[in-house]
């Protein structure tokens, strides 16, 4: 699996993963590998650590005896030593950076709020003027929504590689739920719907991209006073 | 991209059908919905049916808005 496959950090642990390219393309070369390290199992080889084998740690500490031996005491003093005069050092346990984001706080009052749609769903113009990819998107769009009471079909469509599109073209709202979002406005259980929905494509986009993409829509959220987000995936 | 919403501070509730990406990637507030191709809808029910569906599960994701959570949550649907 790619390293952004969301398999990785559920069964890392559980099971070997090995580590494998962008798409498809590098498939002949990712199975290779893993055939390899099969034979090796049962053949009985002595089997090399995560690192050097090709597949992600499991967490599995298993203690070596370096030959010649070292102490731990002398390889931590020796790698403080290397950190402290600014010398490359490479450490034994890299511990995962933790990427928590703080829960942010919730809406007070809903019926003051303005509420706006994100969708990786691919929600767009028929002629997708943004022309975002359908796969692996680097674009993203946004698309006004005053006085539309739902998204018709025939105005809007989805170019979502991911799935079978038809019931998506010949409803939208399945996807960006826009009329269920106007009569939740007529009746005054949210304050107001933001003027836009934003939208991109979520398969094979990276998450790097996708972060920056949000980064860029966030400005446009923060310029409406939106205060609060429904992002509806596919 | 749920992320980097919360990050910036506005809540944020994301409607998704497999749950446990959702939760391995990081979202805090998760409201499942019925399908991968149609999230909001049912082309097994009539038109009156999915309605009430997607109005549900949307009215759902709104309240979810204004709950304070300390973890992770998934919030129930009952249609």
């Amino acid at each position: 699996m790619n390293e952004e496959n969301p398999g990785v950090e559920m069964f890392r642990q559980d099971i070997y993963i090995f580590k494998g390219g962008k798409s498809a393309a590098s498939m002949r070369k990712d199975v290779k590998e893993m055939a390899e390290f099969g034979k090796k199992i049962l053949n009985g080889e002595a089997l090399l650590s995560a690192e050097e084998e090709g597949y992600y740690g499991r967490g599995i500490r298993k203690q070596v005896w370096l030959d010649p031996p070292v102490t731990a005491a002398d390889r931590a003093v020796d790698m403080l030593l290397k950190k402290l005069n600014g010398q490359p050092f490479k450490t034994e346990l890299p511990i995962p950076p933790k990427d928590n984001v703080p829960i942010a706080p919730p809406i007070k009052d809903l019926s003051k709020a303005t509420i706006a749609i994100v969708t990786s769903g691919g929600i767009v113009p028929v002629d997708n003027p943004d022309k975002i990819q359908s796969a692996s998107a680097t674009r993203w769009g946004r698309y006004n929504v005053s006085g539309m009471e739902r998204l018709e079909s025939g105005v809007f469509k989805t170019i979502h590689a991911g799935f079978d599109p038809a019931v998506a073209n010949q409803n939208p709202n399945v996807i960006v739920p826009l009329d269920a979002l106007r009569a939740y406005e007529k009746e005054g259980k949210i304050g107001k719907l933001h003027e836009y929905f934003y939208s991109t494509v979520g398969t094979g986009t990276t998450q790097a991209e996708a972060a920056r993409m949000a980064k860029e829509i966030i400005v446009h959220l923060k310029e409406g006073n939106v205060d609060g987000v429904i992002l509806v995936s596919t | 991209m749920v992320k980097e919403i919360e990050r910036a501070g506005i809540p944020v509730v994301q409607m998704a059908n497999l749950v446990p990406v959702a939760k391995s990637v990081g979202s805090n507030k998760i409201v499942p919905t019925f399908s991968i191709p149609y999230p909001l809808g049912d082309p097994s029910r009539t038109e009156e049916e999915q309605w009430k569906l997607r109005y549900h599960r949307v009215g759902v994701a709104l309240d979810a808005l204004t709950v304070d959570v300390k973890e992770q949550t998934v919030f129930k649907v009952s249609i």
